[in-house]
């Protein structure tokens, strides 16, 4: 029998790892966009655990709405990528570096 | 439900609308005229105002969409401030997208969506209501901060707000997801009702991803990084955007969020905010000294400001969040300002963001250095000015809380802040001018509306009783 906790311990390791993702990445910002969306995906997760418990179908609304807005996310953060790639010929994320102070 | 009834949401109703129909005018008519949409915008802007006055100024709490929509007189006179000063922004960025052939209707269309979303957020009374509220804002901010598409810098800009901003909108949605699972609803009012019991680790838990996801989109240090590097790579009239209406919106996030919905938790999220607030005015002031770019001098500046905003949910009482109130409101007007003259001091080829570029300004355009010393002075809290007033009710909220340490460092912090805010003055009026620097904008609009925004400064400083009343009347 998979209990709450279970649940909720998976979606905490996706969200420690797409944090860590972000964080630790320096190569490809391609995969930091992948991470946001592995971050958001988390917190589904958890609403979808919660509404399953408490027998409430809001949580699972929610998720619907947040996954829309993850599709726009990843449409401007790709669009933002595009233009960049144009400038800098590059999408490495050490290559972000000229804003600093 | 019948049309009656929905009226209070008449300005959010109206402002999609108006975006579908300014989108559709770009597409026809847009390209052949290019000025024109700009015109369409700041006119749907004043009468989106004035529909607000004639059907949102509601006397009471109005709960709507089951629960999801409040209209009160809080979230009036929020949107009012919204409209006026998206309108000023606007009115401020035309010469300068003119000049460097960014003059495009899409550029409007992105910032009444950003204005919906604030519009969404200072209404929100569900925890789904501010998640979208805050990505409607982020997503079109993102978008704007890359407008200038042969920029490399403002591509790199967005890059990074885009994701840190992501990175924000996870942790608030980790958090939500979390107090609904304690609660088990999505209602504001309710979570306010079903938090009242003493709280356990769980409520803690969500109450911190809130907590840091609130103060990223804040700006408040330690989550401030993505500040400084989008108001510096961002086309300065962007950077005039985002410093201004977006912080109405966090400031009613915070208020809904944390002082209605997570009351219950008030003397948890003071302890977190508390530090983040100290850091916040110690840091933002502090790093400013050494800047030698305005945008990023003026981004720190904001940092530091945030940081008294910070304070006055600190304190946590109504006049504690009226003070916060007010110190928004007041923050927007100079920053509007004060970006303006950045705005008009610029020109294609010479963004007059370096410090340097103000050298003289005094002897090339006394009107713009007279507009800017006094937002200058107001920015650095100097009386008469309203700056002066803001920071005061600030202090006077923490002092009758008796948070004698905090009062101590927002004076030494402000103290310590005036010397950049008067840098700008001395270089303006005692130092020689380069031969290099070309003219400011001359065009007789934007200058009539930056001398009305300074005077507003001075006028509000001299007489602030109305504004002050506004503010202690609508937060109860």
């Amino acid at each position: 029998m998979i209990t709450l906790a279970d649940l909720l311990t998976l979606s905490a390791i996706l969200f420690a790892l797409a944090v860590a993702g972000i964080f630790l990445n320096r190569k490809n910002v391609i995969l930091l966009l992948m991470c946001v969306e592995l971050l958001l995906l988390a917190a589904n997760f958890n609403f979808i655990a919660f509404s399953r418990m408490l027998g409430d179908l809001t949580g699972q609304v929610f998720v619907f709405f947040v996954l829309t807005v993850a599709a726009a996310e990843s449409a401007i953060g790709l669009a933002i990528l595009v233009v960049l790639f144009r400038e800098r010929r590059s999408i490495s994320v050490e290559d972000l570096n000229t804003l600093k102070g | 439900m019948n049309l009656h009834s929905i009226a209070a949401a008449i300005p959010e109703i109206y402002l999609i609308a108006a975006i579908c129909l300014v989108l559709l005018f770009e597409a026809f008519v847009g390209a052949r005229r290019p000025g024109a949409t700009g015109t369409l915008t700041l006119l749907v802007l004043v009468i989106g105002a004035a529909l607000t006055v004639v059907f949102a100024d509601v006397t009471h709490r109005v709960v709507l969409f089951d629960g999801s929509y409040v209209a009160d007189p809080l979230a009036f006179v929020l949107k009012l401030a919204g409209f006026l000063s998206v309108a000023v922004a606007l009115l401020y960025s035309r010469s300068y997208l003119q000049g460097r052939d960014i003059l495009k209707g899409e550029y409007y269309v992105l910032a009444l969506s950003a204005l919906l979303g604030i519009f969404v957020l200072i209404s929100a009374n569900s925890l789904l209501t501010i998640y979208l509220g805050v990505e409607l804002l982020a997503l079109s901010v993102y978008a704007m901060v890359a407008f200038d598409r042969e920029s490399g810098v403002a591509a790199e800009a967005a890059m990074k707000y885009f994701v840190l901003g992501a990175i924000a909108s996870g942790m608030l949605l980790y958090g939500m997801s979390i107090i609904y699972g304690l609660t088990g609803t999505l209602n504001l009012d309710g979570i306010a009702v079903a938090l009242n019991a003493p709280n356990n680790l769980g409520v803690i838990l969500g109450l911190t991803f809130i907590v840091v996801a609130v103060s990223f989109k804040f700006g408040a240090v330690p989550f401030h990084m993505w500040l400084p590097d989008a108001y510096e790579g961002a086309p300065t009239c962007v950077t005039l955007f985002i410093g201004t209406a977006p912080k109405i919106a966090y400031f009613a996030l915070a208020l809904r969020l944390l002082t209605h919905g997570l009351a219950g938790a008030t003397v948890d999220w003071t302890r977190m905010l508390t530090p983040i607030a100290v850091l916040t005015l110690v840091v933002g002031n502090l790093v400013a000294i050494v800047q030698s770019n305005i945008k990023r001098m003026l981004a720190y500046s904001t940092i530091s400001h945030v940081g008294f905003i910070l304070l006055g949910f600190i304190a946590g009482t109504a006049s504690g969040y009226s003070a916060a109130l007010y110190y928004t409101l007041v923050y927007v007007l100079m920053t509007l300002g004060s970006f303006g003259v950045v705005v008009l001091a610029s020109r294609k080829g010479f963004e007059a963001d370096r410090l340097e570029d103000y050298k003289g300004l005094y002897r090339r355009d006394p009107l713009l250095a007279l507009a800017m010393a006094m937002l200058m002075f107001s920015t650095a809290g100097v009386p008469p000015f309203v700056g002066f007033w803001a920071k005061l009710r600030i202090i006077q909220a923490l002092w009758e809380t008796s948070h004698p340490w905090l009062v101590i460092i927002a004076v030494t912090m402000s103290v310590v802040g005036a010397f950049y805010y008067l840098r700008v003055i001395k270089l303006m009026y005692f130092d020689e001018a380069s031969a290099s620097a070309p003219e400011t904008v001359r065009s007789f609009g934007v200058r009539f509306a930056l001398g009305l925004n300074a005077a507003a400064v001075l006028v509000l400083g001299v007489l602030p009783a109305p504004l002050l009343d506004l503010c202690s009347r609508v937060i109860h």
